[in-house]
Parts: C-alpha cells; structure tokens; sequence
C-alpha cells in the first residue's frame, strides 16, 4: 500500500509568556492510502497540535512549528504541507485535506446559512457556478443523512442540533472529494446514540469515497470498533503504535497497558478495581531528555531515566518506544 | 424484610416555566423531571443515565432540595425533605452531600484547599481550631491529597485533583449519603479510573451511598449497583447492574447499551448495533403517549396515545414500556 502521508521529525512549540510549552515532540508517521489511523492520547498529549501544525492552522505566534516534514501525495505530486506558502495551503486544505472539528457549536459560523458554508467550499475549490453548487450542496446534505436537504439549506446552524450539526460539519469535509479526512474528535461532543450514528456515517463515506482518515480521540473503546491502525501519545511523542487487533490484544507500553486497564469492560461480569495509573503527566514546559512515562511507570529503570527511548520494531507493525517492552521482547 | 431505604424518591417532578415572548409574558413549561421515583439503600450505589437534557443532573439536585420540587415527596431517613422546615433541613444538609461535574467551575478560586474541605463542618458548627485543623489534615489523606498543601490554592491542582478536594469537602460531615453529579466526565481516561477507585474505596470504608449519575454507561455499570436509564425526565428502566445490560426490556435501553463501545476490535465486528433514528425531542414539547415513541423502532399504535406507567417486569426490575422485553428485528 502508498503512503499518503508521511510526517517525519515534527517538533511544535508554544511560545508563551510562561515559558516554552513543548507541545509535539518528535512525532513520525505515515498514514497509508484508504486507511482509518487513530491517534490516541489524552488532553494535552499533542494528538490535536500535531495535526493542526500539519495543517497549518496553529496561530502563529505564539504557536511554532520548529522542524519537521508532513509529505503529503497530492493530486499535483508530492508536497511538503509544512513548507507551503499560505496560498497553495489553502488550495489543499478543504479541497484534498478535510477537517471535522470537536465542537461543531463553535466551528460553524452562526451568521451564515448551513447550504453558504458548504457551496463555499465547493465554489472555492471546484470553481463551480452557485447554482451548480447549490445543487451538489443538497446531494451532500442527503448523503450525510439531513433530512428535507432543500429546506435545510437555508438553515442557520443555532437551528440544527449538535448531531445534525456535526453532519454538516462532515459535508464540508467531504464536499469536494478530499484525500483525506482529519476528524478531531468529532464525537466527543454527543450523546451515545448520536456518537452511534456519527461513527456510522464515517463508516458508510468510507466505503463510498475510499477517504483516508486520521481520527483524533481519548476514547479507546471508539476507536476499537473503527480504525485499522493506532498510534499512542503521550507529552508530545508516540509511545506505541499497532494494527488495531495486535494493540488491544498485545500492547507493549506500560502507558497503553494502563489505559486500556483504566476502562471498565461492558463484557465481563466480575467486578475488579481499575487499573489506574497513578500521578499526572508532566509538566510540558520541561524539555524531557528522558523517557516521559518514567515518573508513572511501575517498571521505570536506570536506564529509563537516562536516555529517551526510540520506537523500535517489535512485531509486524508494531512499534513501541521502551526501553522495558525492548528487554521483555528479547 | 429488608430495612427501611435510607432514600426513597415518590412521583418526582421538577417544572421549570421559561418567559418568552416579547415582555415576557408568556411562559413555556420544561418539565425537566416528570415524575420520577426510586429507592436507594444505605451503602448502595444507584447508577442514573441517560443522554443531555435527559434530567437527570436536575433529579439530582432536586433530590438534594437544591431546586425546589413541583410536586412528590423525598424521603431520606423517614424524613420527608420537601416539606421540613428549614432548620430541620440544614441539621440533616451534614448527612447528604454532592459533588459537582466540573471540578474548575465549583471550587472558589480565592479559598485555600483548608477553607474548602473545612467549610461545612464551620457552616454547621461541628468543630474549630485545632481540632478542626486535624480533621482537614485526616480528610486529604483520606482522598490521597498530601496535608501540606492545605495552605494552596485550587488553580495549584490538577483536574484530578481538585475532584479530590471536592470529595474530602463532601465526606467533610461524615455523610450518609453523597450525590455525585458527573464527578469523573472532565477528568482524562487514566484519572478517571483513579478517582472511582477513590470513591469505591471510600465507601466500603464509611457505607457511604451514592446517587451516581453519568452519561459514559460502561463506567456507570462498573461503579453501581443497580442502574436506573432516564429518557426525557422520565425513569424507563430500573434493575440491577448485571441485568440491565444482560437483559436490557425497555427498547430504549436496549439501543443505549448496544451503543456503547467495547474495547475490544474482535467483539466489536461481531456486534450488532441498534442505531436509532432521530434524535431525543425537546422537554418543552415532549411527544404524547410514550415518550421514546418517535424514535422507538417497535412503537405502535397505542404507545402514539397512551402514557406506559413503570411496572416490576420482573422481579427487581422494572420497566416503562407497553412490550416491555420485545426483542427489537434488526432494522
């Protein structure tokens, strides 16, 4: 399978009147063409900053991208997203790149009918006439499930639910085709039985459109049920990576352990405590030269608090950086 | 016979009137609870779920008379709470207590962690100075705080920990019984497990019981022991923890828990999900008859006309539903 991108080396600081916030460490990745890879970690650990640099969507300053590639295959050839001047960023970002955001209350804009925002983009992008846009608008609002698309095109976002929302949100991400689709969460905001219909949504473009995507979240009982491939953060770093089976089944990082002891099981009866992992992540304005886990880790060593850890191959796919995964593997 | 429920919730109803209109003369009703009533024993945890607007943070606190009921009785301890004079009530406050969702929002910023923990037993007049001091020292020990940061304030800690705070202020008078209103929703997977372990814990050690309300349904099954499911200010479904997921009656329930994910890829391909169309209707204008039959996919004809009353389906269990225990076809 072709990579469809590949980030290498992304380092991304905060510049703040408080010091210098190390938000994304280091992080290496492909995302291969047609899959689901979820990145995993929890508030603060970078998943977001990292995609969002890649993108080019970070304020700067405070925000700085210090280093690093994002190669992406676009549809004139390979680019890199991190050096790209503004104007052919742009040209990607909507066009061949899609983004979902979190909270679809704050990322629509209120003023402007739903039917506006999405044959924006199209007009954008495609360079298409508004009536032609029009028209594919009310297509895509059936397509993400709208009920009345025509009616609904003239509807103002505080009118619309959060779910519903969220299907716009997702319309504007898949209007023009994308190569890939970043969604930043885009459940975290809704109930269950939204949640339930959103992920199946995803599911169903999916199979329609062949999109790659990268599906940002905390929650590892999601992502058991979607992607095909994980990656673990952590303070900035990826810690473990995986085919999505081989990661709940075989996780190697005493970080990924305790997460998935941390849930509670709907499918077992007995009721044991939860594993937790004791402490709190550390303080992201310390520059780290050490494993980042070792002050939470039960089998923290010497040497873990010597030398940072690199993501080492330890099965087909499977990455992890630690330095005790590493010996137990041997 | 068992004893006497230390908790015993009759007819619940809690209406709010809104103004619209352009001086506000009209007003709409959201009968955000509607007649809802459950038992709770002492030591007991009773789970309460169900999606945003549901009514059940508003259950809470109008268990806890921090909202002043419509109508129904509250029971706590033989006592009914609606209609106790105030005096009366604030001498019972030291045996009921809460914790709030949003562990940023509810602790004063300008209080040290001392003036917070402390400050029930001040309000009450249980006990000053030295005495008091060590009583506050106990309590941070209890909820794994160390004493020395009494002195600090709440913008020192973190999430988790200030969910701490919150936990040592409400076991501060020694209750019988704490209402924990989303206590773990803000706070990150690996603290969140930390923290029901503190509350597990605490009540094996004090027999404390909790009214545990949360919308993450595989974190309330794992902390209660019995499981009531709202829809729309309503209690459809009431059994134990085991049962409500094994054998699920209400159709509504029946789609919640097929929602929820496992984390587990192999079980989750196997699975079959119920999707539910639509989406839970406004409590301002809810549906006639049932009112899940929108969005039920085996209403019928009656559910469109006729309210279904909560009845023990089985022992233990109870459920609103006309065909309550009808399997739903998959759709």
């Amino acid at each position: 399978m072709a990579s469809i991108l590949k980030v290498k080396n992304l380092v991304t600081k905060f510049h703040t009147v408080d010091g210098v916030v190390n938000a994304v460490n280091d992080v290496s990745f492909l995302l291969e063409d047609g899959e689901t890879l979820a990145i995993v970690g929890e508030s603060g650990s970078g998943k977001s900053v990292s995609m969002m640099s890649i993108m080019g969507l970070l304020p700067m300053p405070p925000a700085k991208v210090e280093g690093g590639q994002a190669l992406f295959n676009s549809k004139d050839g390979p680019v890199d997203l991190i050096q790209l001047p503004y104007e052919a960023m742009s040209d990607i970002r909507g066009g061949q790149i899609g983004f979902v955001f979190q909270d679809p209350g704050t990322s629509l804009n209120p003023i402007l009918t739903i039917g506006k925002q999405i044959s924006e983009t199209l007009i954008r992008h495609l360079g298409i006439s508004g009536r032609e846009a029009k028209d594919k608008t009310v297509s895509l609002l059936a397509e993400v499930g709208i009920p009345d698309p025509t009616l609904r095109f003239d509807a103002f976002p505080f009118q619309l639910s959060g779910g519903m929302r969220q299907r716009v949100m997702i319309a504007i991400a898949v209007a023009c085709a994308p190569r890939i689709v970043i969604a930043d969460e885009p459940t975290t905001a809704l109930d269950v039985t939204i949640q339930a219909q959103i992920v199946n949504l995803f599911k169903e473009l999916r199979v329609k459109m062949g999109v790659s995507t990268i599906w940002i979240t905390h929650d590892l009982g999601l992502v058991a049920g979607l992607a095909d491939r994980v990656l673990v953060m952590y303070a900035g770093q990826i810690l473990e990576s995986a085919q999505v089976d081989e990661l709940y089944e075989n996780p190697k990082h005493p970080y990924t352990i305790g997460l998935l002891g941390a849930l509670p099981r709907l499918d077992t009866q007995e009721s044991k405590r939860l594993v937790s992992i004791d402490g709190t992540p550390p303080d992201s304005t310390i520059l780290i030269h050490h494993c980042p886990f070792a002050w939470r880790c039960a089998h923290a060593f010497e040497r873990c608090w010597n030398e940072k850890p690199a993501l080492t191959t330890v099965g087909e796919k499977h990455t992890v950086a630690c330095f005790y995964a590493m010996e137990e593997g041997r | 016979m068992r004893a006497q429920p230390l908790l015993r919730v009759n007819d619940l109803k809690k209406h709010f009137y809104i103004p619209t209109g352009l001086f506000g003369q009209e007003t709409i009703e959201v009968k955000a609870v509607d007649g809802v009533s459950f038992d709770l024993n002492a030591g007991e945890t009773l789970g309460l779920v169900g999606e945003s607007g549901c009514g059940k943070s508003t259950t809470g606190r109008t268990v806890l008379k921090l909202y002043r009921p419509t109508s129904g009785n509250v029971f706590f301890d033989e006592k009914d709470i609606t209609s106790i004079p105030g005096e009366e009530l604030n001498k019972l406050r030291t045996r009921i207590q809460m914790v709030f969702q949003d562990p940023y929002a509810s602790l004063n910023p300008r209080h040290t962690v001392k003036t917070i923990v402390s400050e029930p037993l001040v309000i009450h007049g249980l006990m000053k100075g030295a005495e008091l001091d060590e009583r506050v020292k106990e309590l941070m020990e209890l909820v794994g705080l160390n004493p020395s940061y009494m002195k600090r304030f709440p913008h020192e800690f973190s999430g988790g920990q200030r969910q701490r705070i919150m936990i040592a202020r409400a076991l501060s008078v020694n209750p019988d019984f704490v209402v924990c209103d989303e206590p773990i929703s803000a706070l990150d997977v690996s603290i969140q497990a930390q923290v029901v372990n503190l509350l597990q814990n605490l009540q094996e050690r004090l027999g404390v019981a909790y009214l545990f309300i949360a919308h993450d349904l595989s974190m309330v099954k794992h902390i209660s022991h019995r499981i009531a499911v709202m829809y729309l200010g309503k209690i459809v479904e009431l059994a134990g923890r085991h049962e409500i997921f094994d054998n699920p009656l209400h159709p509504y329930t029946q789609s919640l828990t097929s929602a929820v994910p496992i984390p587990s890829p192999k079980m989750e391909r196997k699975r079959q999900r119920i999707i539910l169309k639509g989406e839970p209707p406004s409590p301002a204008n809810p549906p006639k008859g049932c009112v899940f039959h929108p969005r039920c996919p085996i209403a019928r004809d009656i559910c469109k006309t006729e309210v279904p009353q909560i009845a023990e389906v089985q022992p233990g269990h109870f459920a609103a539903c006309h065909f309550a225990g009808t399997p739903i076809q998959d759709t």
